[in-house]
């Protein structure tokens, strides 16, 4: 059985003048899957997760998400996706409620379905009480599960996460990338980019960035076989060593 | 002497109308030359601890000394002999290289020339972009220079606050060579981060959340002290198993851990079984900074 | 010493690589005197006027010839009857009307009276009652050169003299004005924006941590912009000598010498806000709507002080701008010296020492 693709990428480049932010890289996403998006910072990653997004247009090359072209069509991908990033997911200034309130209408979910959303998500998440609180008043770890829970409320096809876990405590961590597995469990697509290879280890296959290339494109275990390396800490070094771009 | 000594420090902050308790009774010592590591996630109180020892902030109660200095009454006499590296890169963007170490020499004092022999090792990869912006350097880069910043005046203690956050894997690696080196200078080095895996690489370390003292020994003593016999367990389908390992009442705790899960049961025969009927590869393993750090949360938890 | 030369340099540095800086430190105070000094005047000129000339005889012509002939009026229409002009104000063509009125020569001649009508846009009144104003004193002159010729006793002229402005050029009242919101907007804006920029950047921790002492921080931080200010205060001068024909009656030395107190009063300024504020926009709203505005409305330079209620008036001796606009304008334009201005200096002195020791007393060795 053919397995579905929700995000096709062929030749996709962004370059600067003669700079390759992105040079030509081919990879697909199947349906479902927890696809980890590395690289050392510089190497190209944001870039390519910003042409994704449809928030950059690319300089050439092809790509889809969910469906939809992302040079002619970048305002149907950002409807059908989620976005979390680590810099920003929520309003500091505005409550746990107000938050989910305001994304869930940004999301174009119902009345009806804002109201279903927060009592089920505040329930989730054991933040009934903490409902009328500021999100600036929420230690991190809890930030980030609610800003996480968020950027699915409108179950999107695909969820990108930009370093979602930086900082965070080692339960918190954990307990974050269960909702990740319990998201994908239900036929989300996540696409995720990490500084932590034991992340990396949770996803079902996982690209590395070099330098604006895919230099490794695999399951961890095959990885892992391939660089005869115990970890994919280091697969990654022995991929980044090689790098001659200077980090960012 | 003692090289840094902490004593009941306590810190609170109001935020938002409400009290935070950012270091609570805080007490420890670190001995001349030691590489001490302080370990904790974000809001553990690692910056406002280090922000305290360089005589930046006051404590609400407790007593800190530096080299022997009071940190409230001698502060004068410690600004002059610490080394301070504040997260997110203490450099001028807009000055050179050469123009941001110059600076920093001079305020302390000295010149490029007089320790230069002390940050050669690390100023030396730097050297061929002198002349360019601070703010043009990669995240590697910046971090080389800013240490060579806050050696410059050969300090006798050096507080490095998160210095491998936000860099990446090869940079940071690549740091903590830099620091290895440093101790045979005889420099008493304390750096704070988050990552647990950099804690082997100290002396000792104090392992720190929500402003208390977890623990705090040599990495193998902390390794020690984890009383519990630990499993890996790995299957193809991990989310369902750890599903499983959840629903089962024999298992004690359950969490996913890079490859494998790990897994602390009360009895192992429950494990083994539901090893066999997710065809699950199972094997008993040692523990790591990050398993002690997960079961001392637990317990501070528990005891809460 | 090494460590404050290090440190101004840095400053240096800073300024001149930043192109916004650079930006409000000289472009701003060469446009303002620019719009100032020549856009902005509330002088009219060349203004639109319409002439009902029905008669067309010796005497109107003459008159006409006199309006014609002054610079505040472009005579752009003459029409023959009252209607036209109406749509002529309808459309905004014309801003005044003078209305001759049928045989105005004869019966001038005859009678030794005669009826004008100026009629005027008073939709913007200010400019209308200029306008009415201008016109009456051309016609008022023009009669009086009549009368010359004739025989009329015991007529009372008023004779007016405008001393020190004889042309009542606009520029008189402008660059001093100019002056002191460019001095406080450099030097408070600037040096609040350059100490809190360490706060903010996190670099103010580092420079703690070490042994600076904080005078030589606040030294270097603010001479910089002294001596900018100095650049400044000479180009407006250079500006406004040569381009905006504004001379300068008193002594130069002590224009500048005062000009340099003030400088450092508002770098006090800038020191004190730095003090209360570890954010760049809220020092910079500080010093912009805090102080700067309050100091353009109550500082005598746009509206007379003493047409203000008296808690104003009260208030507005508080503003050090207020005391060194007096001072430029007794010395730039009236030509007085020290003596003179000795009460206005000595408050602005006192001002200056009071806020360097209150700002100086203020200063943080930790971070709050």
């Amino acid at each position: 059985m053919e397995r579905e693709k929700v995000i096709e990428v062929k030749e996709l480049t962004k370059k600067y003048g003669d700079f390759y932010a992105t040079n030509a890289i081919t990879f697909d996403v199947y349906k479902g899957e927890i696809f980890g998006f590395l690289g050392a910072n510089g190497a190209g990653k944001t870039t390519a997760m910003r042409m994704l997004c449809g928030l950059s247009k690319p300089s050439s090359g092809q790509a889809t998400v969910a469906g939809f072209d992302v040079f002619h069509n970048p305002d149907d991908i950002k409807r059908n996706i989620g976005y979390m990033s680590q810099k920003f997911s929520l309003y500091e200034d505005l409550t746990v409620k107000e938050n989910i309130r305001f994304y869930s209408g940004i999301y174009g979910l119902s009345s009806k379905q804002i109201i279903e959303k927060t009592t089920s998500l505040l329930s989730k998440l054991h933040l009934e009480e903490e409902k009328n609180t500021l999100v600036k008043s929420l230690p991190l770890g809890w930030k980030q599960k609610l800003a996480f829970s968020i950027a699915i409320v409108h179950n999107p096809a695909i969820v990108f996460l930009d370093e979602p876990t930086g900082g965070v405590d080692p339960i918190t961590r954990r307990e974050f990338w269960e909702m990740i597995y319990e998201a994908s469990a239900r036929g989300t697509t996540i696409f995720v980019t990490t500084h932590y290879m034991d992340e990396a280890e949770y996803c079902n296959r996982v690209s590395i960035m070099v330098d604006g290339c895919i230099e490794a494109l695999d399951t961890p275990i095959n990885l892992k076989k391939q660089f005869n390396a115990k970890t994919m800490d280091d697969v990654f070094l022995m991929l980044a060593r090689k790098a001659k771009r200077q980090a960012d | 002497m003692i090289a840094v000594q902490a004593q009941n420090i306590t810190k609170k902050f109001l935020q938002n109308k409400s009290e935070v308790i950012a270091l609570n009774d805080i007490s420890f010592d670190v001995n001349p030359g030691e590489l001490f590591g302080v370990i904790g996630p974000d809001g553990a109180g690692k910056t406002t601890l280090f922000r305290i020892l360089t005589s930046l902030i006051l404590a609400d109660s407790g007593l800190a000394k530096v080299d022997g200095f009071d940190v409230v009454t001698q502060y004068k006499d410690i600004r002059k002999r610490v080394g301070y590296m504040p997260g997110r890169f203490s450099l001028y963007q807009d000055l050179t290289v050469e123009e941001n170490l110059n600076f920093f020499a001079t305020i302390f004092n000295t010149s490029i020339a007089e320790n230069y022999e002390l940050i050669k090792d690390i100023y030396e990869q730097i050297a061929p972009f002198k002349d360019r912006r601070a703010g043009q350097l990669s995240g590697g880069m910046k971090q080389k220079l800013a240490l060579s910043c806050a050696l410059i005046h050969r300090p006798s203690v050096l507080f490095l606050d998160e210095p491998t956050t936000g860099v990446d894997a090869v940079s940071r690696k690549e740091f903590w060579d830099m620091l290895k080196r440093l101790k045979t200078q005889g420099i008493t080095i304390l750096v704070s981060t988050p990552y647990m895996d950099e804690a082997s690489l100290c002396d000792r370390i104090a392992l720190m959340q929500k402003g208390k003292l977890l623990g705090i020994d040599t990495p193998d003593e902390i390794l020690n002290q984890f009383d519990n016999k630990l499993w890996a367990i790995k299957a193809t389908d991990m989310y369902s198993l750890l599903l499983a390992l959840r629903n089962d009442p024999t298992i004690n705790h359950a969490y996913p851990f890079g490859e494998y899960h790990h897994v602390i049961a009360n009895d192992e025969n429950g494990l083994k079984l539901l090893a066999n009927k997710f065809n699950a590869e199972l094997k008993i393993v040692q523990p790591d900074i990050e398993d002690c750090f997960i079961a001392l949360m637990q317990d501070e938890t528990l005891s809460a | 010493m090494k460590q404050f030369l290090v440190f101004v340099r840095k400053e240096w540095s800073h300024i001149w690589r930043d192109p916004k800086t650079l930006f409000i430190l000289f472009g701003m105070p060469i446009v303002q005197i620019t719009i100032f000094g020549f856009a902005l005047t509330n002088e009219v000129k060349n203004a639109q006027i319409a002439i009902v000339d029905p008669s067309k005889d010796v005497s109107t012509t003459a008159l006409i010839n006199r309006i014609e002939a002054s610079r505040y009026f472009e005579v752009k229409d003459y029409v023959t009857s009252y209607n036209e002009i109406e749509e002529k104000f309808k459309e905004g063509k014309i801003k005044i009307a003078i209305v001759l009125p049928q045989d105005f020569n004869a019966t001038l001649a005859h009678t030794n009276t005669a009826q004008i009508q100026i009629i005027a846009d008073a939709s913007d009144p200010n400019t209308a009652t200029v306008l009415t104003n201008y016109a009456s004193a051309i016609i008022q002159d023009w009669q009086t050169d009549l009368n010359k010729k004739k025989k009329l006793p015991y007529t009372i002229t008023s004779e007016l003299r405008m001393l020190y402005n004889p042309e009542l050029k606009g520029a008189f009242n402008f660059v001093p004005g100019v002056m002191a919101m460019v001095l406080m907007l450099v030097s408070t804006l600037m040096t609040s924006i350059a100490i809190v920029r360490e706060k903010e950047l996190g670099m103010m921790e580092v420079l703690l941590v070490s042994p600076l002492k904080p005078i030589i921080i606040i030294l270097a931080k603010t001479i910089p912009y002294l001596l900018l200010s100095l650049v400044n205060i000479i180009s407006i001068l250079l500006l406004s000598v040569f381009a905006l024909e504004l001379p300068i009656a008193g002594s130069l030395p002590l224009l500048i010498g005062l000009s340099l107190l003030f400088t450092i009063t508002s770098l006090s300024l800038g020191l004190l806000i730095s003090s209360v504020t570890n954010s760049q926009q809220v020092a910079m709203l500080i010093s912009l709507m805090g102080l700067f505005l309050p100091t353009l409305m109550l500082s005598g330079f746009m509206f007379p002080i003493e047409n203000m209620p008296l808690p104003l008036r009260i208030l507005s001796n508080a503003v050090p701008a207020k005391w060194y606009y007096f001072i430029v304008k007794a010395v730039m334009i009236k030509g007085l010296g020290l003596k003179a201005i000795w009460k206005e200096t000595s408050i602005l002195i006192g001002m200056t020492v009071f806020l360097l020791v209150v700002s100086i007393k203020k200063y943080n060795v930790r971070l709050s």
